[in-house]
């Protein structure tokens, strides 16, 4: 049966920051594996476990290969990877573990999409706002305890979600399920399109500037303007959000530390970022709705000539 | 005549190092920088590159010292205007006063000090290469007229223009100098913050059609502005846009935002988009991606002090 309760533990497709805090997390009350890409991970993992710090303290027992022949059959399988690195998990994917039911948590929109070229799984639609930093391959500090949200894709029944946020609600981890995510995924779309977006320009960690509107140039009255238009977007493709992006917005500048946005991370690091998949699907969404969205495109562009100085 | 050039930075230098040769132009120069006004007293003011002058000088970096002057030409950048003309304001009593800045919003300030001020715009470029040397790099017509609200005499703004153009300094006194003011803002406005934002040269940036394209969209704010305010523009900043973007011309120029921010510098942003933005408010045009790129330059220098 597609996603169905016939035993099974959970493998978490990519060992990062996300993967890591997720594995370690169900390792407490499931059998998990790791599926990583490199050796010397896989070989860390298996024989280190993975440690979390921070929000939380403990040392989680787990498995890890790099290829899925190596594991397991896993119930769930959760590709945890960057959007810049999904296309790669998900081809290594094709072919193996039929019975599993694909979850995907990357940023922006598309990563079913991506998935579902490579195979025929159930697939589970999630977003997260967790967060965290690697110190070691085998130790991962857990700096936002946030939620993530879980739902079905496509025909994928609700209770395969429920199934999924079960375990992870009682792994420890902040969990809602939602019949429809969608309106939750884009409500994070265009929350992450905006702070990522400015941040990775401006090279401010998302802090109270964000949500400043004192002064005319104060960034508050950007972020504000971004955010309307993403709602426009949102409206012309028939979404009704689950969170208003705004009040996500002020909320997250004022919870005391300012949030490394991974985007101005990758910048910081000159690496590629995840603006394809994040300010990229948003403004490709307005040209599909018929909606103007010149501030989004504006900081999509400018984000990619900041990714072309690279070089 | 007596000029002091106030700020006299690169651009401040190519005016007084030139006018010092003029037999009878007296060039004073008011600046903070230490160093330089020493240098410039022991050595005289040294130009090299487009053209190679050394100006005798008199500098000072106490506004007190100034004696009366027929002219001032302000030449700091744009965020120091209200200091340095507060201080000096007493030399230029009887005398007119140009801005010679980027960005718009200068002669409002300078007026605030003294009464008769002209509006200047002005494309020659260089840079201080160490206390009294300055590379001058790019030689470039500069343009003069009267700031409307407070204009100083159609003669004495002819008489200024006629003392650069003999200095070498080719200049021309005009009724109307906004046009080439609002060119050249629009031109800085919407390649200065971009080069800035990405990191990428002139060149770089035009040569991105999606860039450039936005190029061209902030380029339509300002002129709006402009044509709002019955501005007409001398020419057309797209042409020098894609001019300076040739290989042969300015391809691998650095925005001179992007080495303020590569420097931790203050930028001119406030006076570029910024004062877009602000002339765009009081003539009812919008102007949101200048208003964009405003908050987000405001956003670099803020993260690092964050």
């Amino acid at each position: 049966m597609t996603g169905g309760d016939d035993g099974g533990g959970v493998a978490v497709v990519g060992g990062g920051v996300i993967g890591s805090i997720f594995a370690a997390h169900l390792a407490r009350v499931t059998d998990v594996s790791v599926l990583c890409r490199r050796e010397e991970h896989a070989a860390a993992l298996e024989r280190d476990g993975l440690r979390v710090t921070g929000k939380h303290d403990f040392a989680a027992r787990l498995h890890a290969a790099t290829s899925p022949a190596a594991l397991a059959e896993p119930w769930l399988a959760i590709v945890a990877t960057k959007a810049t690195a999904l296309a790669g998990a998900a081809a290594s994917l094709r072919g193996h573990w039929p019975r599993s039911t694909v979850m995907t948590v990357q940023n922006g929109l598309g990563a079913e999409e991506v998935v579902r070229r490579h195979g025929a799984w159930a697939l589970l639609s999630a977003v997260t706002f967790v967060s965290g930093t690697k110190h070691a391959d085998t130790h991962v500090v857990y700096i936002l305890d946030t939620e993530t949200w879980i739902g079905p894709y496509e025909s994928t029944p609700v209770e395969v979600a429920e199934r999924a946020g079960g375990l992870f609600d009682r792994s420890g981890l902040k969990v809602e399920v939602m019949p429809d995510l969608r309106p939750a995924q884009w409500s994070k779309l265009i929350f992450n399109a905006t702070v990522n977006g400015v941040a990775a320009l401006t090279g401010l960690r998302h802090d109270f500037h964000f949500a400043s509107e004192d002064e005319e140039s104060d960034l508050g009255h950007l972020v504000h303007a971004l955010i309307d238009e993403g709602k426009e977007i949102a409206r012309a493709a028939g979404i009704e959000l689950h969170d208003e992006p705004w009040e996500m917005n002020v909320l997250a500048t004022r919870r005391g530390s300012a949030h490394y946005p991974s985007m101005l991370e990758d910048v910081d690091s000159r690496r590629p970022t995840e603006v394809e998949l994040i300010n990229g699907a948003l403004v490709r969404k307005a040209r599909e709705h018929g909606v103007e969205a010149p501030l989004h495109t504006a900081l999509f562009r400018l984000v990619k000539a900041r990714e072309a100085s690279y070089t | 005549m007596r000029v002091c050039v106030v700020g006299c930075g690169a651009v401040g230098s190519l005016f007084a190092a030139n006018l010092a040769q003029l037999d009878d132009v007296e060039v004073w120069a008011y600046d903070l920088y230490g160093a330089h006004v020493d240098a410039i007293q022991r050595d005289g003011l040294r130009l090299s590159g487009a053209g190679d002058v050394v100006g005798r000088v008199r500098a000072t970096t106490a506004a007190s010292e100034l004696p009366r002057c027929d002219f001032g030409i302000v030449a700091t950048k744009a965020m120091h205007t209200e200091a340095a003309v507060a201080a000096t304001a007493e030399a230029f009593a009887e005398g007119a006063v140009a801005s010679v800045q980027n960005g718009i919003g200068n002669e409002e300030a300078i007026a605030t000090h003294v009464r008769r001020v002209i509006r200047g715009t002005t494309f020659p470029a260089g840079r201080l290469l160490e206390p009294g040397h300055v590379q001058w790099d790019v030689k470039g017509d500069t343009t003069l007229g009267p700031f409307e609200p407070q204009p100083a005499g159609a003669d004495e703004i002819a008489r200024l223009a006629d003392a650069c153009t003999r200095a070498g300094m080719p200049t021309q006194a005009v009724a109307d100098a906004r046009g080439p003011q609002w060119r050249k803002l629009i031109f800085n406005a919407a390649t200065n913050p971009l080069g800035a934002l990405t990191g990428l040269t002139h060149g770089r940036v035009c040569e991105r059609e999606d860039l450039r394209a936005l190029v061209t969209n902030l380029v339509n704010e300002g002129k709006a502005v402009a044509a709002a305010q019955a501005i007409r523009l001398d020419a057309d900043p797209e042409e020098l846009i894609d001019h300076a973007a040739r290989k042969d011309v300015a391809y691998d120029h650095r925005a001179s935002m992007l080495q303020d921010v590569e420097a931790r510098r203050a930028t001119e942003i406030d006076y570029l988009n910024g004062g877009i933005v602000r002339f765009g408010r009081e003539h009812g045009v919008a102007t949101p991606l200048n208003e964009a790129v405003w908050a987000l330059v405001k956003g670099v220098e803020a993260a690092w002090t964050s």
